[in-house]
């Protein structure tokens, strides 16, 4: 029903008169194989093909219609701008208001992603866990509908931090991938068969199968070439620049340290309440989520302690039962320790289902929330570019006034031609903020649907959980009671 | 409120606790008698006591040689509220750090933890005067009238230091004692039988309390923690009601949880110690029998040698006759004793664990339909 309204506003938003120029900054934008040319009718019939294919996503994209805070200056359709770049833009929502109604199958997202059957290859140290990526799906930008390939877990990394590097500083909120874990992959590779190595090459799995289903849900990101090169191809070049203790590793200690210190210094002049007003709400959320993520882990670890307790006391109160010589009672007392042994395993269960399903999710939102965070820096960084070209552009041209009334042509034809470059520079500095603006704006209203939908999804499995359990206790009771009323 | 079943009260002695109060080191407990029989100066009357009061009455029972064949009801435990006591103080402490709203709801839980402890000692307080009044030779003591009637402080001070010892030596004395005895086989089946029995089923009601009290007390903790997860699910994001309503879901489910905690702690912690305290005293009978039985074949070695040395004869059999006497008198009385608590524990168990296995089901159906109804 989201979808209706949404598109209704957008069709009464102005035409978004959008610079032509926009297609020719490619060099920041996404690094795809351009399937339009730059010939305004092509692109116009090619591009109503474009929509019906992705009619999914685009229910996506389209129901993140502007909410109030948002200006009108963002038509949902402008991620869709930087391939075509076309003022022609309303008339796509009109033509595809149609068959969006129709599509209004909701969102339905046409590609599914699992990881699975985790192999240990090699031995020792150099050994590793492989992990089989199966693609289902029908969108026609995959060859062909289910395919699957083997990827180790710096594959991974390798695919998040290309991604990082394209897409990062022109604010696209990329999914952070799962954590490195010395003690965790040691363990594995040393392999020690045991709960624990288990437990945490299932832990793995799941946050990589999660991590490859956020990515390819953004819909700048699925069609990137390296996601469909990491998806498709059954042999991937070594990402050596993952290891934590490489040359690159160290690198990217440097710049975050860096970074970290450019932050503190950087005074913006924030202009637009808007992204004041997010930041700082993601501020709180962050703390938020912390602090449940926090507490719903000392759950886990409680709820695990008492499924141990109770199956201690199952067992005493069976050599109980065992000793005593009321024969009824001796059974009812048995059957207590039976009632309470399934209730601890249901317990058990219980817990596995806090951990996987809650505690896992508020984990991957912290690194997320991290990520937006990361991308309201990047848009500092951009104004910061921008100031400093302004200034220098300001200072080069009081250099040139003075060398004005000198007599040195030279010069003064030098400082003219720098001129004109600094001005392009700052016009690009300026292209670029209000690009990364408005970017980060739209990422960030598609990230809080698509936060508000997960934890909803979330939420509904694991309140589904907990029903369930209290179902099996009130069995395991209703068979006890008779029983305990047995006894005479 | 009693874990045990009392045998039925009948009119001629009628007594309860019918109301305590709770000052800084010590609990105030007004026992209330209500009474046909002729001793009392009144039919109804109420007196003040003090914990260590009833300790004195339980003492004085257990020292009593004429009581020696009898299962003397277990004392109650000393009433401990310096864990709660603790914890309202560190919230006290920690006032600043939470808000308004956090801090009175843990001082409402606090406080009826507080109230918990309070009427259990309350109970286990009274369940020992309705076992002594219910016995049909404990009832009639006279420490026991002392106790109900005299409306002056009983002035029984605790044990100092010099007596703790020496009950401390005693039961060291006693255990010894008691591996002894037990390795003695026993002519008589059924107290053979017993003592078997009950030793093997003590132990395994300790271990069986130990480990109840220790699954209640990780229920209880595991409890804590919803509370604050649920107060941060509602700052979290733009879809309040949603979140309100989970966080709403989780705050319920929690008190319907405190609630299951605290029913266990009852029906099936408490009746584990109950009966872990009785058998600890049925052992404690036992033993005396057999340290009668000890006494009676001493006396019987001493009669033949002082038959075959033909010296104080008289006195050889009237100690021995004395101490046949009094070992029949407890193996009778012992014998009725443990068939009655047999007969006890049998209807307290049963009763108890109906109403444990009645309310479990309540509760999980409550939390089952407030889960589904939130859905």
């Amino acid at each position: 029903m989201c979808v209706c309204v949404c598109v209704c506003v957008c069709v009464q938003s102005g035409p978004a008169s959008l610079p032509a120029e926009d297609i020719s900054t490619n060099s920041n934008g996404p690094k795809q194989d351009s399937l339009f040319d730059d010939d305004p009718e092509d692109l116009f019939a090619e591009a109503t093909e474009e929509v019906s294919l992705d009619s999914p996503e685009r229910d996506v994209l389209l129901s993140d219609g502007p909410s109030p805070a948002i200006t009108p200056i963002t038509p949902p359709t402008s991620v869709i701008t930087p391939r075509i770049g076309l003022a022609h833009d309303d008339m796509f929502t009109h033509s595809s208001f149609d068959e969006i109604e129709e599509e209004e199958g909701g969102d339905s997202f046409d590609i599914h992603i699992a990881v699975s059957d985790p192999e240990k290859v090699g031995d020792g140290m150099n050994a590793y866990m492989a992990y089989k990526v199966t693609t289902k799906t029908s969108l026609s930008l995959f060859k062909t509908d289910e395919f699957s390939v083997k990827r180790r877990f710096s594959d991974f990394l390798g695919l998040h931090s290309k991604l990082a590097s394209k897409y990062l500083h022109i604010g696209y909120i990329v999914p952070p991938a799962p954590e490195k874990s010395i003690v965790g992959m040691t363990k594995v590779k040393v392999g020690k068969e045991d709960q624990s190595s288990n437990e945490f090459v299932e832990k793995r799995r799941s946050a990589l199968e999660r991590y490859l289903m956020r990515t390819v849900k953004h819909p700048i990101l699925l069609k990137d070439p390296d996601v469909l090169q990491f998806l498709e191809s059954s042999e991937l070049p070594r990402a050596v620049s993952t290891q934590a203790l490489s040359s690159a590793g160290l690198l990217r200690m440097v710049n975050k340290a860096a970074d970290a210190v450019n932050k503190m210094t950087i005074k913006m002049n924030e202009s637009d309440a808007w992204f004041e007003e997010k930041q700082q709400h993601f501020e709180n959320l962050d703390v938020q989520l912390r602090k449940l993520h926090a507490s719903v882990e000392s759950l886990v670890c409680h709820r695990k302690e008492l499924s141990v307790n109770t199956a201690q006391f199952a067992k005493s109160a069976a050599m109980l039962g065992n000793s005593e010589d009321h024969t009824a009672l001796s059974r009812a007392l048995s059957q207590l320790a039976e009632v309470e042994e399934k209730i601890d395993q249901l317990h058990q269960d219980q817990a596995n289902a806090d951990f996987y399903l809650f505690s896992e999710l508020l984990g991957d939102y912290v690194r997320l929330i991290t990520a937006v965070k990361g991308v309201f820096d990047h848009r500092m960084k951009t104004w910061q570019k921008w100031q400093d070209s302004q200034l220098l552009l300001q200072k080069k041209r009081e250099a040139e006034a003075k060398l004005q009334f000198t007599n040195k042509p030279d010069k003064l034809q030098q400082a003219k031609d720098e001129i004109k470059e600094l001005e392009g520079k700052v016009q690009q500095g300026e292209r670029d903020f209000e690009q990364i603006s408005k970017t980060i704006r739209k990422e960030v209203s598609r990230f809080e649907k698509e936060r508000v939908k997960d934890f909803k999804t979330i939420i509904i499995k694991y309140l589904e959980s907990l029903v369930q359990t209290q179902q099996q206790l009130i069995k395991y009771w209703e068979a006890f009671l008779p029983e305990a009323k047995a006894i005479s | 409120m009693c874990a045990c079943v009392c045998h039925p009260t009948d009119a001629t002695l009628q007594v309860d606790i019918s109301d305590a109060l709770s000052e800084r080191d010590k609990v105030k407990f007004t026992v209330h008698t209500k009474s046909t029989l002729p001793n009392f100066k009144q039919n109804e009357f109420s007196v003040v006591r003090q914990h260590e009061e009833f300790i004195w009455l339980h003492d004085s029972f257990v020292e009593n040689e004429d009581y020696a064949g009898y299962i003397i009801p277990p004392a109650p435990p000393r009433p401990d509220f310096d864990a709660s006591r603790e914890k309202l103080q560190k919230l006290g402490e920690g006032e600043g750090s939470m808000t308004k709203e956090e801090f009175t709801k843990m001082k409402q839980e606090l406080e009826a933890e507080y109230l918990a402890i309070f009427k259990k000692t309350v109970a286990m307080h009274e369940v020992f005067l309705c076992r002594v009044a219910a016995h049909p030779v404990l009832r009639k003591d006279l420490n026991f009238h002392v106790f109900l009637e005299y409306n002056q402080d009983l002035s029984v001070r605790g044990k100092n230091k010099k007596e703790k010892l020496e009950d401390f030596f005693k039961n060291v004395v006693k255990s010894a004692d008691g591996v002894l005895v037990a390795g003695v086989k026993d002519v008589d089946d059924f107290f053979e039988h017993e003592k078997t029995f009950l030793l093997e089923y003590h132990n395994r009601v300790k271990d069986a309390s130990a480990k109840s009290d220790r699954m209640i007390r990780s229920h209880k903790s595991k409890n804590q923690l919803h509370f604050r997860t649920e107060t941060q699910q509602v700052s979290c994001s733009p879809d309040r009601k949603f979140f309100l309503k989970v966080s709403e879901l989780f705050e319920k489910t929690r008190k319907i949880e405190a609630r299951v905690a605290a029913d266990e702690d009852l029906k099936l912690a408490d009746l584990l110690k109950y009966y872990l305290r009785e058998s600890q005293a049925a052992k404690d009978l036992l033993y005396r029998r057999s340290r009668s039985l000890v006494d009676y074949e001493n006396a019987n070695k001493a009669l033949d040698k002082a038959r075959a040395k033909n010296r104080d004869v008289l006195q050889a059999e009237t100690s021995q006759q004395l101490c046949c006497h009094k070992f029949e008198k407890i193996s009778e009385s012992a014998k009725q004793e443990l068939i009655d608590f047999k007969t006890r524990r049998v209807a307290a168990f049963r009763k108890n664990l109906v109403e444990l296995a009645e309310l479990e089901l309540k509760h999980a159906k409550v939390k089952g339909l407030v889960t589904v109804r939130s859905r």
